[in-house]
């Protein structure tokens, strides 16, 4: 679904579906130079399953033009934008990694409009060390492929996709590369500087995390539980961050599971 | 820390990966090796499961001719080989090279191709496909600025063979692919000569790979099997051009690859109508004797590539010999370009033209005992055969000529025996091949 936000295009993916009135709103949020395509599989679950989906593709990701934006706050505040083109006043909002923090910092801002968080691959604070950040500044190819190195566990580096077919590691190689230039950087630095508060935050919050992820530590995730109120956790045994390809049915079942309880 | 990794990020060898790539020990039985998944259809849990199955919402298998976990193992693997995102086990080279071409072209469309191919593949373009309204201009694989001018407004893509089958001409990657995607469309390689150990197309420009896994790949001679991998690299979105990918699909509920799945379109859009419809998948078998190949694709290759060095030697200093086609000889066109895309080598099949015309070609062909006689490359033996007679009769004498293909001209893949034994026999052979 094309848009314009503040004299830009936007987009956002639905799952496939067009919007259906009265249906609740699921939102899904993706990470640093990631794009709306990482949800494919959930988004055209819920879609198939009458919610309305919003897959958003971040200003400069995908198909939503830059310039890329450089802090969670500026993030969550074009979310809202978006999200203040549907009809749906709540959402139940999911995001990973990077997109755990915006999902994060919308669901503060709005918490009376959030039904549900799920924050996939998250820790609070979020730290990118220096040869990485310095690496995606100079938009070197070395800073996709560093981010993705430590994006797999050493089983997700070798493949095994449920997927057929899909190489997992090159995949998640490309989609970084489709981001535009400085994106990265700025998705980096946004995730460095961030400093979230609980706010208001009373929703149900399921934790999604990755025993081997070296991204967002799996320990640094546990922490967030501590942060939050009402919170859940779902571990997922030997994956890497990149959970939505190394686990893509395990984190579905988790989704299913916690957007259908009560 | 080395020049092209400054941050020593660490990398999974090629070797590793032709071991391991794709494969973990049967979580159920602990088996190292491929299991064989011999089995037709997957069960389902629960209804909703299934249908998540069929709309693309969860991952896993249907049924074997849409995916399999023995071929998926083979598909990932090659892709991780060759530096892409997916690749798709076909039954044959050509179904790999179909599957190809049907994903991107439907009737009214146009290729711009090499016209050094493989006969099977030359078919396919210059009869069969005309039938179903899909036309193919052939070009100089040596002029990548023919391949341009070529193009047409419904012209969908380029396609060429790395080393030209029989000619051997060695296809400038980087320039072709300049000249695609500056026309906006991509370039298809078969690289089934090269193997991803000899180069990488991606790496150079190319969009789409195909190969022949009964050559090389698998090295034995013992399967019929193809892959098509996708480099993931195609913006498909770039023009309206490739309405199969951009454009909702009435066969998937109005399906648009290209939006729901970003670098994968190309590899779903084939999977999910080209296996489903035209149905070329491979055997389970078949992958699990691919898979025993590539486990030893770099051993296998550096020893071809030793022993065609050795003939080719040999063959130059023959008094029979009027010459040896390799683009490893110094005089062959293309020997610069061979050293630059084909570092480790530039391929194990070579050309020999010998004194004596067709006749004495056909004495030194029956004369071999070693060396077998057959329509085949890329395997462990060493193989001879007659292009202009076999697999190449169908093409007339000028497309011959224009293809490079000498009528004398006989083919070599060379094999992994001793090479003093090839010698021998080749040596033998000759001698007889010129006696009147």
């Amino acid at each position: 679904m094309y848009l314009e936000i503040a004299g830009k295009q936007a987009f956002y993916g639905t799952g496939s579906s067009s919007h259906r009135e009265s249906q609740p709103s699921i939102v899904f949020i993706h990470g640093a130079a990631m794009d709306h395509t990482v949800w494919s599989l959930p988004a055209r679950y819920f879609a198939r399953h009458q919610f309305n989906v919003v897959a958003i593709d971040l200003p400069g990701h995908g198909r939503s033009t830059g310039p890329a934006l450089h802090h969670i706050a500026e993030m969550s505040d074009w979310l809202s934008e978006v999200l203040a083109t549907g009809e749906n006043e709540e959402h139940i909002v999911v995001g990973h990694s990077m997109g755990s923090l915006i999902a994060w910092d919308w669901a503060a801002k709005n918490s009376d409009r959030c039904q549900k968080l799920v924050l996939l691959g998250t820790s609070m604070p979020m730290p990118v060390t220096d040869q990485l950040l310095n690496s995606a500044k100079l938009n070197e190819n070395a800073s996709f492929e560093m981010a993705n190195t430590w994006s797999h566990s050493s089983r997700g580096k070798l493949g095994f996709n449920l997927n057929p077919g899909v190489w997992m590691f090159g995949h998640g190689q490309r989609l970084m590369h489709r981001s535009i230039e400085d994106a990265f950087y700025a998705d980096l630095a946004a995730c460095n500087s961030a400093n979230l508060e609980p706010g208001q935050i009373q929703c149900p919050t399921l934790l999604i995390l990755a025993e081997s992820d070296q991204m967002t530590p799996y320990r640094a995730g546990k922490s967030v539980a501590d942060q939050l109120t009402n919170t859940s956790i779902v571990t997922l045994p030997g994956s890497g961050h990149s959970m939505l390809s190394e686990c893509p049915n395990e984190v579905l079942d988790a989704l299913i599971e916690f957007i259908a309880a009560a | 820390m080395s020049d092209d990794n400054p941050y020593n990020i660490p990398r999974t060898g090629f070797d590793t990966l032709a071991l391991h790539a794709g494969q973990q020990p049967d979580p159920l039985t602990g088996a190292r090796a491929t299991p064989i998944y011999q089995s037709a259809s997957f069960v389902f849990p629960d209804t909703d499961f299934a249908a998540g199955l069929f709309n693309i919402e969860r991952a896993g298998h249907v049924y074997s001719r849409l995916s399999n976990p023995t071929n998926a193992v083979l598909e990932e693997r090659i892709a991780a080989l060759e530096g892409g995102v997916g690749a798709i086990a076909t039954s044959s080279g050509q179904a790999a090279t179909h599957l190809a071409i049907t994903t991107l072209c439907s009737a009214g469309d146009h290729v711009v191709a090499s016209r050094s191919l493989y006969g099977g593949t030359h078919n396919l373009l210059d009869y069969t496909l005309p039938r179903f309204g899909i036309s193919t201009t052939f070009v100089d694989p040596r002029s990548p600025e023919a391949f341009g001018a070529a193009i047409q407004p419904n012209t969908k893509l380029l396609f060429g063979e790395i080393i030209g089958n029989p000619g051997l001409e060695v296809l400038d990657i980087p320039k072709v692919a300049a000249v695609a995607h500056d026309a906006g469309m991509p370039l298809l390689i078969d690289s089934t000569f090269a193997t991803p150990y000899l180069c990488k197309p991606f790496d150079h420009g190319a969009d789409l790979i195909v190969h022949s896994a009964t050559k090389f790949l698998s090295g034995h001679g013992a399967i019929i099997g193809g892959l098509l991998v996708d480099g993931g690299t195609f913006n498909w979105e770039s023009s309206d051009r490739f309405p199969t990918l951009t454009e909702p699909y009435d066969g998937f509920h109005n399906l648009v690859f290209a939006e729901e799945f970003g670098p994968l379109a190309f590899l779903m859009r084939a999977r999910k109508e080209g296996m489903r419809d035209f149905g070329a998948c491979m055997a389970p078998t078949t992958a699990f004797y691919a898979l025993q190949g590539v486990e030893t694709l770099s051993l296998r290759m550096a020893r071809h590539i030793e022993n065609t060095r050795a003939i080719v030697d040999f063959l130059s200093q023959q008094s029979a010999v009027e010459e040896v086609i390799h683009p490893e000889v110094p005089s062959h066109p293309d020997h610069e370009l061979a050293q630059q895309l084909l570092p480790k080598g530039a391929g194990a099949v070579l050309g020999v033209i010998i004194h004596g015309g067709r006749s004495a070609g056909q004495k030194l062909i029956e004369s071999l005992t070693l060396i077998s006689h057959l329509a085949n490359i890329g395997d462990a033996k060493t193989l001879v055969i007659h292009p202009a007679s076999t697999t190449h009769h169908r093409m007339s004498g000028e497309d011959l000529a224009k293809a490079g293909i000498h009528e004398g001209l006989i083919r070599l893949s060379i094999g992994l025996e001793e090479p003093s034994d090839l010698i021998a026999d080749l040596s033998s052979a000759l001698r007889r091949s010129q006696r009147v």
